[in-house]
């Protein structure tokens, strides 16, 4: 089983993010954006490579959207009514509440303005969001059986999630834009701890490392605030959504603690309607503004009102929000004629416009005038503010998540190429995570993790949990050195517990493999168990036995038990570092039993010619196949050693 | 596994408790407050402003020791700061022994403080964003309304004399049973209020989660939540153990006109349903709406298994889906309005001190358009310390509400009616009745919301003094309340008193189709609901059946745990079959074990010996002399004889290539080598004889 990702969209580039991703067989298209920089073909993602036969709904799952912006939902109404995709469709709330909106807007772009054939209608748009299924924040939903899928707040825009999806064993986050710090209206990003086989993440800032916002944000106000002191007229031109109302909390929250009176004005009526949304939806906002909604919701601007087109050439300072926002034509054209010549007034231009735009113009050199057409010269005299706030994350904020996730596997999308190859290097050195950067409609294969299921018998169970101490010993100078330098050093006994799970697999066929413990399997053979056992009888010398021994030859009761303990004093040196355990009547080490054998005729003595001489003693062991390495080595031990002169001396009893 | 119903509860507001011991954890289901038993409380005089109201009854506020007066006119109700009544038998549990602490509602959670702020707890509390929320401003409510009862008797601490057993003597046989529970044992649950602190420590305990979230506790048990559609965040839970998975239903509502509607889907294929919704009880013999359906089954099992599985499952949906509760709270909803414009019309006022907020929501809708049909202009009021904050957070939470609701946002309208009847000046809020503004709209007749509705706490208490005389008032009542004894401090009384009663959970002819949707392998199912329905037997579940106060010792089920094995090491597996059966291969498995999440995890960690370890079977002793000349080891057998005293069945003497001694017998193999590699050769032919792993 592995994991194949095709990047239809925002590999390598910014603009129509669109992957699918199969796991394990569940395919799952990540976005259905579209490219905003091109008119013809390009402007879509090439759906065909999903599907030849362009059979959508067997070919793919489930669709999930990260956000509203246009390169990541606007593809989708051409994608489900014109491509004929009927599957499901997951969103957040906001996003489902509010990519309609910004669909709508940009079908009339294209329609009214650039007089384009139109791709898909309002009855499109409003079909297309029919399929929407809406889901909650961290809701864990399962598509079916296997496909499970949760989303994370994700900070960028309203609504804006990280996707994380799971089947079987394999599982993957898909970031969409994503923000690690708040602003003002919006939470950082937020996502749990999760094992990952893949993570593919937006890399629009991926060498950028930007400072705070708030020092961005005061410079914005303060142009504002000085151009309308001056007198003079403030145009914002914006989106409808996201950018219009962070600006406007910001200088709703200006205003009031500046007690300013000068009006500000939302362009339209759309604006003030995609406010209500916000009302709404504000506990998908910061955590500040969300506490808001008890008292007054900060979505209820005090100082905005609606822009009546008789106010354009009204005497007085004023702040308009206009759409659309890159000033490519509509009311904040029509605005920007009118207020452009004049150097009292102030034009923001938001952190990006396309080519051929007005707002691009702007943005490119100190233009003194604007040729729109060839009878439309616009003179520009007014000062020009850019605003460089965008609500993506940074390279530092792209290594924290990849550090925080610690996936196996990275994949960069929407992001500029060279530097996307930078980050990637970062990726890969520190933090040895192998990186991909996908141009679109390449596809990536990663190996997913994959388990082997069984069931476990409880006894098995049981005994992996049952403590495995080990008992580590620090010798005895060692110990004592360090108890006079430091009466604090470690305990002289350290103790080890590496529990072991051993058990017997059992395929059977026709049923589920099952680990057992081993007695299990024997009752269920219903056999007994039969222990093969080795022995042997080993002969130590210990010259002055004949000293201290009872001259009848047996040893007696004591004298047994000294002689266990010599051979105990002996290996614990001998082997220190090996746990031996005095238990009375023998020694043991694991399975290995060592105890003092006083038959004349052990069968265990395995001895060409029976030496029976006073000064040797006998040890009878018996180990387990398991310790036959450990058995072999304690023996040849015993064997070479020489007890007499350890002997305990018999008055000290 | 076990389970115990601490408390079987009784309606909307008072909802059942129970202790769940499962794989090793305690889990405390809810923890909810007897607010009913408030009503042997007498609510405290009435604050100065509504005081000329009150001459027909010369409240001697400050002469409290004038008993025998304040017993005549209150007719024996307790004048004491009231304590509060928690289920009897959760003070007979450690508190530091549970584990976990489940809430799936707001009335489920109005005890929690209690727990929270006992010594030695420190159980993890789950509950919904919503609830949680929604529970906090019920608590605050509530401590702030009986504020007025500690300003009035000030802060005494200590055990209060109306507990003790002189005292109690006194009570109306009514009273005592409500003070000391049906077999006198229930005065161990009384307690004094918590105060603010508490609420706002206990909030902070309280682990919130979204509908569907995954909690993993202790890495073993998932806990989610699952709409129930009863109240605004309410939920059912599921809890999976490696061993059992466990749906806890309570009050489940198919069709909330305002909740996220009863996602039972979720709780399919579940091991043990443990059934709680009492709501039905005692519904079957007095309501009788419930005649127009046939008895509790209404499609049989006989047809349902004459069809296919698909078939059945839809039929048993409709069952389900059948909207006759939504419908029928409509109609109890309408007539409500009704109820209220024609008193309004009469030149009454009418009081709603209902605080199921569902049912308040519709109120706030309905009330206006049947206000607006009839031409009548009077103001609605809602009067409460948390009321402007709820109805606010309201309109924020469409993620809690059903499919309906949820349409309004996307199409950009408010989720609730309320902000725009407020700007409107047709609905107003208060905090209370002493605030300013209120006095200057103060406007008769009007239409009031207004906790609590026990009617012994809140502003209710103000109002109903100012009105009960007026016979075009009208009260509107909960059920479940006992009106007599809730009336009691307000008699004589001429307005109108509605009350009307909600259903608060799944329906009896629902419970059967629903626990056959559900397909669980046993149900635990309320003793008390045995007689009502009869769940057939001839089900693929086995019912079993709980009782109050009782533990239910639940058999264990699955026997196995789910293991998975990495497949480095699967792979690296050296298999064998075993010589008398072809099916079944077997290999020694050895590694290191990880539970996380819930699951078992065998990853690879020690070198499993290559050896077999286990033996089984018997080595015949001349085929293992045959089996070792074969590998060049030569020896002799020791005739066996049954010596009783060595009890060897058969001793082999290896001569060559060196000595060694090989003793069989019938439990086990001893051999008897000096040299390693023998012994090892040796140990291999004895292997060959016997079955080993």
């Amino acid at each position: 089983m592995a994991i194949e990702c095709l990047v239809l969209g925002a590999g390598q580039e910014v603009g129509k993010s669109c992957v699918v991703v199969t796991i394990n067989g569940k395919r799952i298209m990540f976005d259905c954006g579209m490219h905003m920089g091109y008119d013809d073909h390009r402007r879509y993602p090439d759906f065909s490579l999903i599907s030849k036969s362009r059979d959508f709904d067997h070919s793919l799952d489930c669709v999930i959207i990260t956000h509203f912006h246009l390169d990541h939902v606007g593809a989708l109404p051409y994608f489900t009514e014109v491509c004929g995709y009927n599957g499901p469709i997951y969103m957040t709330y906001p996003t489902k509440a509010l990519a309609p909106l910004m669909l709508e807007d940009f079908r009339k772009v294209l329609v009214d303005r650039r007089g384009e054939e139109e791709q898909f209608t309002s009855l499109h748009i409003s079909q297309c969001m029919q399929k929407v299924i809406a889901i909650d924040l961290k809701q864990t939903l399962q598509v079916d059986d296997d496909l499970q899928i949760r989303a994370y707040y994700a900070g960028h825009v309203l609504g804006a999630a990280m996707f994380y999806a799971k089947v079987g064993e394999s599982a993957m986050v898909y970031t969409g834009d994503y923000n690690m710090t708040p602003d003002r209206h919006l939470g950082a990003a937020q996502i749990d701890r999760l094992e990952l086989d893949l993570l593919i993440t937006e890399s629009t800032y991926a060498t950028t490392i930007r400072d705070s916002k708030y020092a961005r944000e005061r410079e914005f106000l303060k142009a504002v605030h000085e151009c309308v002191a001056g007198g003079g007229k403030v145009l914002i031109p914006t989106f409808a959504l996201g950018r219009a109302q962070e600006l406007c909390i910001l200088l709703d929250d200006y205003w009031e603690r500046m007690n300013l009176k000068v009006p500000i004005y939302f362009s339209a009526g759309l604006t003030i309607q995609a406010n209500m949304y916000y009302k709404i939806l504000i506990s998908w906002t910061s955590q500040k503004i969300k506490e808001t909604y008890a008292t007054r919701n900060a979505f209820d601007f005090k100082h905005v009102h609606n822009f009546d087109r008789s106010l354009i050439n009204a005497p007085g300072p004023c702040v308009l929000f206009a759409t659309p926002g890159m000033i490519s034509g509509g009311f904040s054209l029509e605005v920007f004629k009118q207020w452009a010549p004049c150097e009292m007034n102030l034009i923001t231009l938001p952190g990006y416009c396309v080519a051929g735009t007005v707002g691009h113009k702007l943005m490119s050199g100190k233009p003194t005038k604007i040729v729109l057409d060839k009878d439309t010269q616009i003179d520009v005299r007014c000062q020009i503010h850019q605003l460089s706030f965008s609500p993506h994350t940074d390279s530092k904020g792209i290594m924290d998540l990849a550090r925080f996730l610690s996936p196996k596997n990275v994949i960069l999308v929407h992001g500029e190429k060279p530097k996307m190859v930078s980050l990637k290097e970062r990726i890969q050195s520190e933090l040895r995570i192998p990186c991909y950067l996908p141009a679109n409609c390449d596809t990536v294969h990663i190996p997913s993790t994959t388990y082997v299921k069984a069931h476990a018998s409880n006894a098995f169970i049981r005994s992996c949990l049952n403590p495995n101490f080990r008992f580590l010993k620090r010798s005895k100078e060692e110990n004592s050195d360090q108890v006079l330098r430091n009466t604090n050093s470690t305990a002289p006994l350290q103790v080890n517990d590496e529990r072991v799970a051993e058990g017997i697999l059992i395929m059977e066929k026709g049923k589920k493999a099952r680990v057992v413990h081993q007695d299990d399997l024997l009752l269920m053979l219903r056999q007994k168990k039969h222990d093969i056992q080795f022995g042997y009888c080993c002969a130590a010398q210990l010259d002055n036995l004949e000293e201290t021994g009872n001259r009848d030859g047996a040893l007696s009761h004591s004298d047994k038990c000294s002689c266990l303990q010599l051979l105990f004093k002996e290996l614990s040196t001998y082997f220190s570092g090996v746990n031996i355990q005095d238990l009375g009547e023998h020694l043991q080490v694991e399975s290995f039993q060592v105890s003092v054998c006083l038959k004349d005729n052990c069968p265990y003595r395995i001895i060409d010619s029976p030496r029976k001489e006073a000064a040797t003693i006998f040890y009878c062991c018996s180990w387990s196949a398991a310790d036959e390495k450990l058995a072999r080595e304690i023996i040849s031990a015993i064997e070479r050693f020489n007890l007499s002169d350890n002997l305990p001396c018999k008055n000290s009893k | 596994m076990k389970v115990t119903c601490l408390s079987k509860g009784s309606g909307f507001h008072f909802p059942p408790c129970h202790i769940l011991d499962v794989s090793g954890f305690r889990i405390l289901l809810d923890c909810p407050l007897d607010l009913s038993a408030l009503t042997i409380f007498s609510p405290v005089s009435p604050s100065p402003k509504m005081e000329e109201e009150e001459q027909t009854y010369d409240f001697a506020v400050n002469n409290c020791l004038d008993m025998r007066k304040r017993q005549k006119i209150l007719k024996s109700l307790i004048c004491a700061q009231p304590w509060y009544k928690t289920p009897n038998n959760l003070h007979l549990w450690d508190p530091s022994s549970i584990d976990l602490v489940l809430i799936s509602s707001t009335m489920g959670m109005l005890a929690l403080p209690f727990l929270t702020q006992t010594k030695g707890f420190s159980a993890k509390i789950y509950a919904t964003e919503a609830t949680t929320r929604l529970g906090q401003l019920m608590m605050e409510d509530l401590v702030l309304m009986h504020n007025e009862f500690q300003h009035f008797y000030g802060s005494n601490s200590g055990s209060p004399q109306w507990m003790s057993w002189e005292e109690l003597e006194l009570l109306s046989p009514a009273l005592r049973k409500v003070a000391l529970g049906k077999d006198g044992t229930e005065l161990g649950g009384w307690m004094p209020l918590y105060r603010s602190a508490d609420v706002e420590d206990c909030v902070k305990k309280v682990q919130t989660l979204k509908y569907a979230e995954e909690a993993w506790y202790n890495g073993t048990l998932l806990i989610k939540a699952f709409s129930s559609g009863l109240e605004i965040g309410s939920c059912n839970w599921t809890i999976n153990s490696p061993k059992r998975n466990v749906a806890y239903i309570s009050g489940s509502k198919f069709h909330p006109v305002h909740a996220m509607e009863f996602d039972y889907h979720a709780l399919q294929g579940n091991d043990l349903i443990l059934y709680s919704d009492f709501s039905s009880e005692g519904v079957l013999t007095n309501d009788e709406h419930y005649n127009n359906f046939p008895a509790s089954t209404t499609y049989n099992s006989s047809i349902t298994r004459d069809c296919s599985a698909d078939n059945d499952d839809r039929i048993l949906k409709e069952c389900l889906l059948r909207n006759d509760e939504s419908l029928e709270e409509r109609e109890k909803v309408a007539f409500i309005c009704s109820c209220a414009v024609d008193s309004v019309k009469a030149g009454g006022s009418v009081i709603i001190p209902l605080n199921q907020l569902g049912i308040v929501l519709q109120l706030l809708e309905q009330i206006p358009v049947y206000l607006e049909s009839s031409a009548m202009k009077v103001p609605i009021y809602v009067i409460s310390s948390v009321a402007a904050e709820l109805l606010a957070f309201t309109n924020i939470i469409p993620e809690w509400l059903c499919k309906e609701r949820q349409e309004k946002l996307f199409s950009g309208e408010p989720l609730f009616s309320h902000p725009e009847l407020m700007k409107g000046e047709k609905l107003y809020v208060f905090p209370d009745v002493n605030s300013p503004e209120l006095l200057t709209r103060w406007q008769e007749p009007c239409i009031i919301f207004s906790p609590h509705w026990s009617l012994r706490l809140g502003p209710v208490v103000h109002l109903l003094r100012r009105w009960r005389g007026d016979e075009n008032s009208l009260l509107v009542l909960e059920d479940g309340l006992d009106t007599d004894m809730a009336l009691l401090p307000f008699k004589p009384m001429a307005m109108k008193v509605l009350q009307c009663s909600f259903l608060s959970g799944i329906r009896l002819q629902k419970t059967q189709p629903l626990l056959e949707i559900l397909r669980p392998k046993v149900v635990l199912f309320p003793e008390d609901l045995r007689e009502q329905i009869n769940i057939s037997s001839s089900h693929s579940f086995p019912v079993l059946y709980y009782a109050e106060n009782e533990t239910l010792d639940v058999p264990k089920s699955r026997g196995n745990v789910d293991l998975e094995i990495a497949s480095n090491l699967a792979t690296q597996l050296s298999w064998r079959k075993l010589d008398h059966d072809d099916d079944m291969d077997i290999a020694r498995l050895g590694g290191q074990l990880f539970i996380d999440r819930g699951k078992h995890q065998v990853l690879s960690g020690n070198k499993v010996s290559d050896k077999p370890l286990l033996h089984w079977g018997f080595p015949d002793v001349e085929k293992l002399l045959a089996a070792l000349s074969k590998m060049g080891v030569k020896g002799s057998v020791e005739e066996c004889m049954s010596d009783a005293e060595s009890g060897s069945d058969g001793i082999v003497h290896i001569h060559e290539p060196s000595k060694a001694l090989i003793e069989v017998r019938a439990t086990r193999t001893v051999i008897s080598a000096r040299d390693e590699r023998l012994a090892s050769l040796i140990f291999e032919a004895v292997g060959t004889l016997t079955d080993g792993i």
